[in-house]
């Protein structure tokens, strides 16, 4: 258990991912984070030396479409997924800036 | 003494890329759509969708690059800008942070003495548009439309190299002349299509240091950029003399009021958590990609002029003008591959053409008729089958409708009357009924001619020759 996450780390966290949290969630997301950081923390522990940063899998390259439209009227679809909207647009909360 | 101070700008230039479909799927990115029409499973972020890259969208970056510069990178890769915002439905932006596809460019501009700077350009990247948030006046909602939200954009990100608004206008305007020569964009700021976010310290003159910078956001043409750095720039100086610190922040402009206000969301410095997509494979472009690219790029306008000058020879300032659009240098060379006439086409975009774009707000890039109905039009008066105040006339319908120049003047019955007993009878009249004027010119006034021959042309529907009139008209007043 090398690390411990502050109040303000997760305080912060919780601002970044717009969450509101009790005290008692603040304190199980402290310690879950923290065992996650240990976790990663094993990467430590291997030589990694001579091996290049790897952010994909699989030996794939240039996965491309051409530039033609495909796709029709998508709205009604679209809309299927709204919480709340009128007959063509999602409805939220106003936000401004 | 008084301190004198210097302002240091950098820009970020957001420019929408004119492909037909959006970056990552098939929807179209036609402008103007009822609100979701240009929707579906990727561009709204649903669980499970799957983005796959439009090539054009490389294409156009790498295009932009070269003609920039830069060095392209031959693999490059995107990468998910995390943050939250009713705009953004996936809950991150597909950008590029760790391998932008430009890095390292210049262009060089051109300034009022004369003399030219390199402004550099640090990266250029490929991203995605969000969508558009339209706020209720009346109720506490926000509608929101997903049209735009996967648009592709390439944002350039210069250097902090400029020092003034006028050299930054200058770029702004050198890089918007290259982008349209390639066609990968429009580059309208008042329609969004390019968008410049102006970050702007003050230092003292002479000094190596920077000061702390904002950034100005909602500049949505070249005069509000003007405004808006000058306002910075002496903000930022008054806190300066005052002793209290220049805040990093992002400001919105308002060009009514003259001033910006720092907006509320950007307070705390945002923390984007960057990292690989990984539904989105690297990209690698190989030399013979980038040859292909390279070798389709257009003559851009530095070699266009000289071209003109050596092929044409027109004058320089009409070269500078017509290169300075490549719609209108596209006019004009087709119209004038068409009529073999240069100058008489050069005159037509110089003189009817500028006057119409000033007169109905438009930009030369609106341009809509035919090189084909300009060079017909040449034709017809140079053939003298109309008179140049006909043809001004048609040159008014060829600009708004694009109408064919042969047709028209055979169903309005515009040719002119070179037919010597008709005019000779219109003058003969003429003249018998405006005693005065021929009394003033046998005077010796001898203006009094210019009367005459507008009283024919009028009688005449316009449509008399001229040059016949006025020889007509000497012949029988020196009578």
């Amino acid at each position: 258990m090398a690390n411990v996450i502050s109040d303000e780390t997760i305080e912060y966290v919780g601002i970044l991912a717009k969450l509101e949290l009790s005290e008692e969630d603040k304190e199980n997301a402290k310690k879950d984070m923290a065992d996650m950081l240990d976790y990663i923390d094993k990467m430590g522990e291997l030589d990694t030396d001579g091996v290049e940063p790897m952010s994909h899998i699989f030996p794939v390259r240039n996965v491309m479409r051409d530039d033609v439209v495909t796709n029709g009227d998508g709205s009604a679809d679209t809309l299927k997924n709204a919480p709340e909207s009128n007959d063509e647009a999602f409805i939220v909360p106003k936000t401004v800036d | 003494m008084a301190k004198t101070y210097e302002a240091v700008i950098g820009l970020e230039v957001h420019v929408e890329l004119a492909t037909k479909t959006k970056i990552f799927c098939g929807c179209s990115t036609a402008f103007g759509g009822a609100p979701n029409t240009h929707t579906c499973p990727v561009c709204t972020g649903m669980p499970g969708s799957l983005p796959v890259l439009n090539r054009q969208v490389v294409e156009y970056a790498a295009a932009v690059g070269l003609a920039t510069n830069c060095t392209i990178t031959q693999n490059c890769k995107f990468d998910r800008k995390n943050y939250f915002y009713p705009d953004n439905p996936q809950n991150y932006q597909i950008s590029q942070l760790y391998l932008p596809i430009c890095r390292d460019g210049h262009v060089d501009i051109e300034l009022s003495d004369g003399t030219v700077k390199p402004v550099r350009i640090h990266e250029i990247h490929m991203e995605e548009d969000a969508g558009k948030l339209v706020h209720d006046d009346w109720d506490d909602v926000s509608y929101v439309d997903f049209n735009r939200s996967g648009v592709p954009l390439i944002e350039i990100v210069s250097e902090p190299d400029m020092r003034s608004a006028q050299e930054v206008i200058a770029y702004l305007e050198k890089l918007r002349l290259v982008i349209q020569y390639l066609g990968a964009s429009d580059c309208k700021l008042q329609e969004g299509s390019m968008r410049a976010d102006v970050n702007l310290s003050v230092r003292e003159a002479g000094s190596a240091e920077f000061g702390t910078r904002t950034e100005t956001k909602n500049l949505n043409s070249f005069s509000a950029i003007q405004r808006a750095i000058e306002a910075e720039t002496a903000r930022q100086i008054d806190l300066l003399e005052a002793g209290q610190p220049v805040i990093q922040e992002t400001r919105r402009w308002d060009d009514n009021k003259g001033y910006s206000y720092a907006m509320r969301s950007k307070e705390d410095a945002q923390d984007y958590r960057y990292f690989p997509d990984p539904d989105l494979v690297p990209v690698d472009i190989s030399d013979e990609w980038l040859e292909e690219i390279r070798s389709r790029q257009p003559e851009f306008k530095t070699e266009k002029m000289k071209r003109y000058k050596e092929e044409f020879g027109i004058p320089d300032y009409d070269i500078d003008i017509i290169t300075d659009s490549k719609k209108m240098a596209d006019i004009f060379e087709e119209a004038t591959a068409l009529c073999n006439k240069p100058k008489k086409v050069s005159n037509w975009l110089m003189v009817e053409t500028m006057r119409l774009l000033k007169e109905k707000s438009m930009d030369a890039s609106d341009l809509t008729f035919s090189a084909a109905n300009l060079a017909k039009l040449v034709n017809l008066t140079e053939a003298g089958t109309i008179n140049s105040s006909v043809a001004k006339e048609v040159f008014e319908k060829i600009f708004s409708d694009d109408i064919d120049p042969d047709v028209y003047v055979e169903e309005h019955g515009l040719k002119q009357v070179n037919d010597e007993s008709a005019l000779r009878q219109t003058v003969e009249e003429i003249v018998a009924a405006n005693p005065q004027s021929v009394e003033d010119y046998r005077g010796g006034k001898e203006k009094a001619i210019g009367f005459l021959v507008g009283q024919t042309m009028k009688a005449m529907k316009g449509k008399a020759n001229p040059a016949m009139v006025n020889q007509m008209l000497k012949e029988i007043l020196s009578r």
